[in-house]
C-alpha cells in the first residue's frame, strides 16, 4: 500500500504508523464513565470506507487523515489534520 | 534416453563452450544454456529423486514450474538448495548436485519408500503418526524429514549481499515473449515510461521456443524503456506496487565485487500488463514421472531454444493440438518420432497431416496407459493393447495460462470451458492481462480434455514434486476431503515449492471428475506471493548483522571509545554502558568504581542521547499542562521541573525535566527509549486534539550535545567553565569556552549536586575533553549507564523497567505529582476503579536479610511462608542494582498495599535462577533521604 503524503509526496506505507479511526473524539470534560471507555478502547471496523490517523514517522512526521476503504485498501484521500 | 546436442539449431553459442559439474562429473554445455539443456545436452536424464518415493526423475519442463529438476546449486556457503536446473544459467564453474538420494542417484536405498507407498498415500502424516504422541517429535518427524527430504541449505553465513531498490513507471510489463514484448512497444512509443521485466536472461518468451518464429524483435533504443532481464515479478500488493527479484549475478560462480548477488525491487507503477503467458499440464498416466516423459512445450524448447535432442525416439501424447507441433518439430530436427497418440477419436486436420508428414503412427482415440523402464523410459504401452519403443514421451494436457499475479490481490480465476482452463477473473487495480495468460492462444487451439487416464497399473502423478497421484486425489474425495482446500492440505497437492504450477488445475478438475460437481463448483486455484521461491536474504538486503538498522551514536562516541567505553544498545543509539580501566575486567568492579566516584568526587555522563523537543507559542504552557499530570504554568522563566506523562488510558508513560527558556518557550526532555513515541504523541495531541492551541515544536536532540556532571566536586569543575552560579532545578543560557552557545541546568538525578551542560552538537567532543581536563583535580572519572543505574536507584528514581505500560502515576508514588486543577492526557482513565485499587502493587525498596545475598530483577515477591503458586503472587522485582555505598544488593520491585508493608519481610521468589530470597521492604530512597547532599 502506498500514501500520498500532502507534504512528501508518493511513499510506501512502511513509512507510516497507523493510528486508527479519525471519527472518535475526545470526550473533553467528561467524567469516566462508557464515553471515555469507548474512546480509548473501542474501535470501529468497517468493511469499506473509513477514515482514518496516519503518522508519516519516517517522513515529515505529521498527522493526516486518510480515507480508505478496508476491503480494497484503495486510498480515496490523504489529508492533513485540519488546523 | 538418449539427450545429445543437435548439429544446428538454437540460440546457444556454439563458439563458447561453458564447463561445468553435476554429481561431481564435468560436462560441457554452451553459452546460451540452461543448466537443464546442458544436462539434456550432455545424455543426463536422469537429475533427482522425488520427494515421497525417492523415484528417480528426469527433467519435466523447460522453465520456473519445474517440480523434478531440483538441485543445490554451488557449494560451501553459497550451496543454495531446491534450485530449479530449468532457470539456472549456465556459468563457468557452474557446480550443481542432485538432492534427496543416498548414496547417489542411481542407487537410491530411500527408494524403498515406494515399496511402502501405502503409508505413504494422502493424510498419511495425520494417519500414521498419529499416536502415539510423545513419538512425534523423537521418532517420526526427524524419520520423515531425512526420507521425504529437500535439498541442503548452507549451514554458514551467506558471503554474499543483496540489496533492494524502487523505480516507478507508467507501464509495467510482466513477460517479454511476443504479447510482453508487442505492449512494451507500444507503450514506450506512446511516450509512457516502461519497465519490461522478464524472468529469463534472454528476452522472447516462447519466440525462442517456437519454430519459424523471430526470436527476438527489435525494441529499438527507446530511452524511456526500461528492460530487465533474470528479473521475476514475485508479488502485486496495494497501491500498484509489484515486488520483483532480479538475480543480478546468480548465472556466476562468484559476484563481482560489491556486487549483489540478488535486487530485490520495489516496482511502482500505475498500470501493468501481465504477459506471463501459459504453463502446460502433465497428462496422468501410469508411471508417467520416468525420466524421459517431458512436456510437449518443453521438447520444442530444448529443440528450437538449445538444439538439444532429448531423445532419440519420441512418443507424443497430447489431447490437444500442440500434439501436431511437436511432432512437425521433432520431425524437422531429425528426431524419429514413433507415433502420435491423440485420445480424441477425431483428430484435428492439423495433427493427421503432421502426423502423415513425420511417418508416425497415428493413435487416435487412444492413450499411453503406462510408461515403462526404471531410470529412463523404455517403451509405453497404449490403451489399445500396443507396446512401442521410445526413449522419449512429449505429453501435453492443454496450457494453463500463467495468471498467478492476477489472485495476489483476491482476484479469483474464472472456469473457461473452450480451452478447459481458469482464466483471470478480478484484476488487481490497473492491471491488464494480454496475450496466454489471457487464454488467448491463438485460432488453431483445439482441446479435448483428459485429467487422467483410466485402468491404468502404475503411479499416475499428478503433483510430481510432491508425489501427489490420481489415487490421493480418490482416496481424498472418498474421505470427504472434497473441497479444494481440503483436497489440497489432505494430500499436500500444490503445497511444494513449485505451489503446483503443473499440478493444481488437473488435481481440481479430477476431483470435479470424481465427485461429479463440475470444476467451478469445486473451486477455482488462487495463488499467493511470491510466483517463485524467492532467497530470504533478498528480502533482508542489506539489513543484516550490524546493519540490521541504524546505528546513532553520540558527538562524544569516539572520546568514549578511548575511555575504554563498553557499549550497549538502547534504542538505536549506543550508550557507554561502564568504562573499563587499565586492570579491570567485569562490568561489577567499573560500576562500583563509577559510582564511588560520584559520591565522593565528580562524575561525568553523556546524556545526549534523551530525548530533546523545543516547544514554543502563546499556548505552550497550557499544551504542557495538558500533556504532563503536573502544571507548568507557575514555572518561572529560567527554572525547570520534573515532568511525568500519562497514556489516555490512564498509565504512566514518559517522564522527564521540562525547561522553560522564556515566557512561551519551553525545552522538554523525555527518555532516551521513548523520544520517538512521545514527539509522536505530542504532535496527535497538538494537530489532533487541540489544533487551536498555539504552539510549535520541533525535535532538537540531534543538535545539542548534553554532558552531565554529579557529585560533590561538581560545582568545582563547572566553576572552571563559568561563574554562573544556578539555584537548584535553575537553568542559565550562556557561553562557555571562548563563545560556544551553551545551556546549564542544574539538575540531579543522582542525589548528588549535579548540573548538565548543553552545547551545539559540533562542541560535544570539545566539551567532554575539556570538562575531563578541568576535573582532573578533583577525580574526575566518566560513569556510564550501569552506574546511572544504580545511582538513580539508590535515589528511588524510577527506569524503564518501572515506567513498564502497566504501572500508574499512583503505584510509582508520583499520585501527588497529579493536578486536580486541570485536565491533562490520562486524568480521566487514570481515576476508574480498578485503576485506584489500594490492592495494586506499588513501588517499594527492597533489600536482602542477608547480608550479600544477591537479588535479580523479575523475581516474584511472595508472602514469607506461601507455597510459590500464582494466586500468592503479590508483585515483582523491577530494578536490582549493587550499592557500593550500602555494601549490599537493592532493588526496587511493586508489591501489594507495599507503602504499608515497610519492615516487613517477604521473599523473592526467582525459579529461574534457583534463588528463593528473604528481603525486607523498605522505602524506595535508599540513600540520603533527607536530601542532604544535593542541597549542601
Ligand atoms: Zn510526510
Amino acid at each position: 500500500m502506498r500514501l500520498t503524503c500532502p507534504h512528501c509526496g508518493n511513499r510506501g506505507i512502511e513509512e507510516f504508523a497507523y493510528g486508527g479511526d479519525a471519527d472518535r473524539r475526545r470526550p473533553d470534560g467528561e467524567p469516566f464513565g462508557q464515553a471515555w471507555m469507548d474512546y480509548v478502547y473501542l474501535r470501529r471496523n468497517p468493511a469499506g470506507a473509513h477514515r482514518e490517523w496516519w503518522y508519516h514517522a519516517s517522513g515529515c512526521r505529521a498527522w493526516l487523515v486518510v480515507t480508505r476503504d478496508t476491503t480494497t485498501h484503495v486510498v480515496a484521500s490523504v489529508q492533513e489534520v485540519a488546523r | 534416453m538418449t539427450g545429445r546436442r543437435l548439429a544446428t539449431g538454437g540460440t546457444i553459442d556454439r563458439a563458447r563452450p561453458i564447463a561445468f559439474h553435476f554429481d561431481g562429473q564435468a560436462y560441457r554445455g554452451f553459452a546460451g544454456d540452461t543448466l537443464a539443456s546442458a544436462l539434456l545436452g550432455a545424455g543426463v536424464a536422469l537429475v533427482g529423486r522425488s520427494f515421497k518415493y525417492h523415484r528417480p526423475r528426469g527433467i519435466l519442463s523447460a522453465g520456473p514450474e519445474e517440480p523434478n529438476a531440483l538441485v543445490e546449486l554451488r557449494d560451501g556457503a553459497r550451496r543454495e538448495p531446491n534450485t530449479r536446473a530449468t532457470t539456472v544459467e549456465l556459468h563457468d564453474g557452474l557446480v550443481a548436485t542432485s538432492q534427496n538420494r543416498w548414496p547417489s542417484l542411481r542407487h537410491d536405498v530411500m527408494a524403498v519408500n515406494g515399496l511402502l507407498s501405502p503409508i505413504f498415500t494422502a493424510g498419511f502424516y495425520y494417519k500414521t503418526f498419529m499416536w502415539p504422541a510423545a513419538f512425534w517429535e523423537k521418532v517420526y518427524e526427524p524419520l520423515i524429514r531425512r526420507a521425504a527430504g529437500l535439498g541442503r541449505a548452507a549451514a554458514v553465513a551467506d558471503p554474499d549481499h543483496y540489496e533492494k531498490a524502487t523505480a516507478f513507471c507508467d507501464v509495467l510489463v510482466i513477460g517479454a515473449g511476443p504479447a510482453g514484448l508487442d505492449a512494451a512497444l507500444v507503450a514506450a512509443r506512446a511516450g509512457d515510461r516502461v519497465i519490461l521485466a522478464e524472468q529469463d536472461f534472454v528476452l522472447g518468451g516462447r519466440l525462442l521456443s517456437e519454430r519459424g518464429r523471430d526470436p527476438i524483435a527489435e525494441l529499438g533504443d527507446l530511452p524511456n524503456l526500461r528492460v530487465m532481464t533474470r528479473t521475476t515479478v514475485t508479488g502485486v500488493y496495494d497501491g500498484g506496487t509489484y515486488a520483483a527479484i532480479e538475480r543480478v549475478a546468480d548465472h556466476l560462480a562468484i559476484p563481482g565485487q560489491h556486487q549483489p548477488r540478488q535486487r530485490l525491487w520495489r516496482l511502482v507503477a500505475r498500470r501493468a500488463v501481465l504477459a506471463a503467458g501459459a504453463i502446460e499440464r502433465p497428462l496422468a498416466f501410469g508411471d508417467n514421472d520416468r525420466p524421459g516423459v517431458m512436456l510437449a512445450g518443453a521438447v520444442r524448447t530444448y529443440v528450437n531454444r538449445f538444439g538439444v535432442a532429448p531423445g532419440s525416439r519420441a512418443v507424443v501424447f497430447a489431447n490437444n493440438d500442440d500434439g501436431a507441433r511437436t511432432v512437425a518439430d521433432l520431425h524437422a530436427a531429425g528426431i524419429e518420432v514413433a507415433a502420435l497418440v491423440d485420445p480424441r477419436p477425431v483428430p484435428s486436420a492439423a495433427t493427421i497431416a503432421a502426423a502423415q508428414a513425420a511417418n508416425a503412427r497415428l493413435a487416435a482415440g487412444v492413450s499411453i496407459q503406462r510408461a515403462r523402464g526404471r531410470l529412463g523410459v523404455r517403451d509405453v504401452e497404449l490403451s489399445d493393447g500396443t507396446t512401442i519403443a521410445c526413449d522419449l514421451v512429449a505429453m501435453s494436457g492443454g496450457w494453463n495460462p500463467t495468471l498467478h499475479l492476477t489472485s495476489h490481490l483476491g482476484g479469483k480465476p474464472r472456469w473457461d470451458e473452450k480451452i478447459a482452463s481458469f482464466v483471470p477473473g478480478g484484476l488487481p487495480p490497473g492491471m491488464t492481462v494480454v496475450g496466454a495468460a489471457a487464454g488467448d492462444f491463438g485460432s488453431g487451439y483445439e482441446i479435448a480434455p483428459l485429467w487422467r487416464v483410466r485402468g491404468t497399473r502404475g503411479k499416475s502423478f499428478v503433483d510430481f514434486q510432491n508425489d501427489v497421484t490420481v489415487d490421493d486425489v480418490a482416496l481424498a474425495a472418498r474421505e470427504g476431503f472434497r473441497a479444494v482446500e481440503h483436497l489440497k492440505r489432505y494430500t499436500t497437492l500444490g503445497m511444494a515449492t513449485d505451489q503446483g504450477k503443473t499440478s493444481n488445475v488437473t488435481g481440481l478438475a479430477i476431483m470435479a471428475e470424481l465427485t461429479g460437481r463440475g470444476i467451478p463448483a469445486t473451486g477455482t486455484t488462487t495463488f499467493r506471493p511470491p510466483f517463485t521461491p524467492a532467497a530470504i536474504g533478498a528480502f533482508a538486503g542489506h539489513h543484516r548483522g550490524r546493519d540490521f538498522r541504524p546505528t546513532r551514536r553520540t558527538p562524544m562516541h569516539g572520546w568514549a571509545a578511548e575511555q575504554g567505553a563498553v557499549f550497549v544498545e538502547t534504542g538505536l543509539w549506543l550508550r557507554a554502558q561502564y568504562f573499563l580501566r587499565p586492570g579491570e575486567s567485569d562490568w561489577l568492579t567499573a560500576t562500583n568504581r563509577e559510582v564511588r566516584a560520584v559520591r565522593e568526587a565528580v562524575g561525568l555522563c553523556d546524556v545526549t542521547t534523551l530525548g530533546k523537543i523545543d516547544i514554543q507559542g502563546a499556548d505552550a504552557a497550557e499544551f504542557l499542562d495538558r500533556v504532563y499530570v503536573n502544571g507548568w504554568k507557575t514555572l518561572p522563566v529560567g527554572r525547570c521541573r520534573y515532568g511525568l506523562m500519562l497514556r489516555e488510558d490512564g498509565f504512566a508513560f514518559d517522564d522527564g525535566t521540562t525547561a522553560r527558556l522564556g515566557p512561551e518557550h519551553f525545552l522538554m526532555t523525555t527518555t532516551t527509549a521513548n523520544a520517538g513515541t512521545v514527539w509522536r504523541h505530542l504532535e496527535f495531541c497538538r494537530k489532533v486534539l487541540w489544533p487551536d492551541l498555539d504552539v510549535q515544536m520541533t525535535s532538537v536532540t540531534e543538535q545539542w550535545a548534553q554532558v552531565a556532571l554529579a557529585g560533590p566536586r561538581a560545582p568545582d569543575v563547572l566553576a572552571r567553565l563559568t561563574d554562573v552560579s544556578l539555584p537548584h532545578m535553575g537553568l542559565a543560557e550562556t557561553t562557555i569556552m571562548d563563545g560556544i552557545e551553551a545551556r546549564l541546568f542544574r539538575l540531579s538525578f543522582s542525589g548528588e549536586r549535579a548540573y548538565e551542560i548543553a552545547v551545539p552538537a559540533r562542541h560535544g567532543e570539545a566539551l567532554v575533553r575539556r570538562l575531563m581536563a578541568e576535573g582532573d583535580a578533583f577525580g574526575i572519572t566518566p560513569y556510564g549507564l550501569e552506574a546511572i543505574g544504580l545511582l538513580r536507584l539508590e535515589k528511588g528514581h524510577v527506569v524503564g523497567s518501572e515506567l513498564n505500560g502497566q504501572t500508574t502515576a499512583g503505584d510509582l508514588g508520583l499520585a501527588r505529582m497529579m493536578s486536580a486543577k486541570k485536565d491533562f492526557i490520562g486524568r480521566v482513565m487514570a481515576g476508574r476503579p480498578a485503576l485506584v485499587d489500594p490492592e495494586r502493587p506499588v513501588l517499594v525498596g527492597l533489600k536482602p536479610r542477608e547480608p550479600g545475598a544477591i537479588l535479580a530483577g523479575g523475581a516474584h515477591l511472595l508472602p514469607q511462608g506461601a507455597v510459590a503458586t500464582a494466586a500468592n503472587d503479590q508483585g515483582y522485582v523491577t530494578s536490582v542494582g549493587y550499592s557500593p555505598q550500602l555494601g549490599s544488593w537493592i532493588a526496587l520491585g511493586l508489591l501489594a498495599r507495599g507503602r504499608e508493608r515497610l519492615g516487613e519481610t517477604v521473599r523473592a521468589y526467582d525459579p529461574v535462577r534457583g534463588r528463593d530470597t528473604p528481603v525486607e521492604v523498605v522505602s524506595p530512597v535508599f540513600y540520603d533521604p533527607e536530601g542532604s547532599r544535593l542541597h549542601g
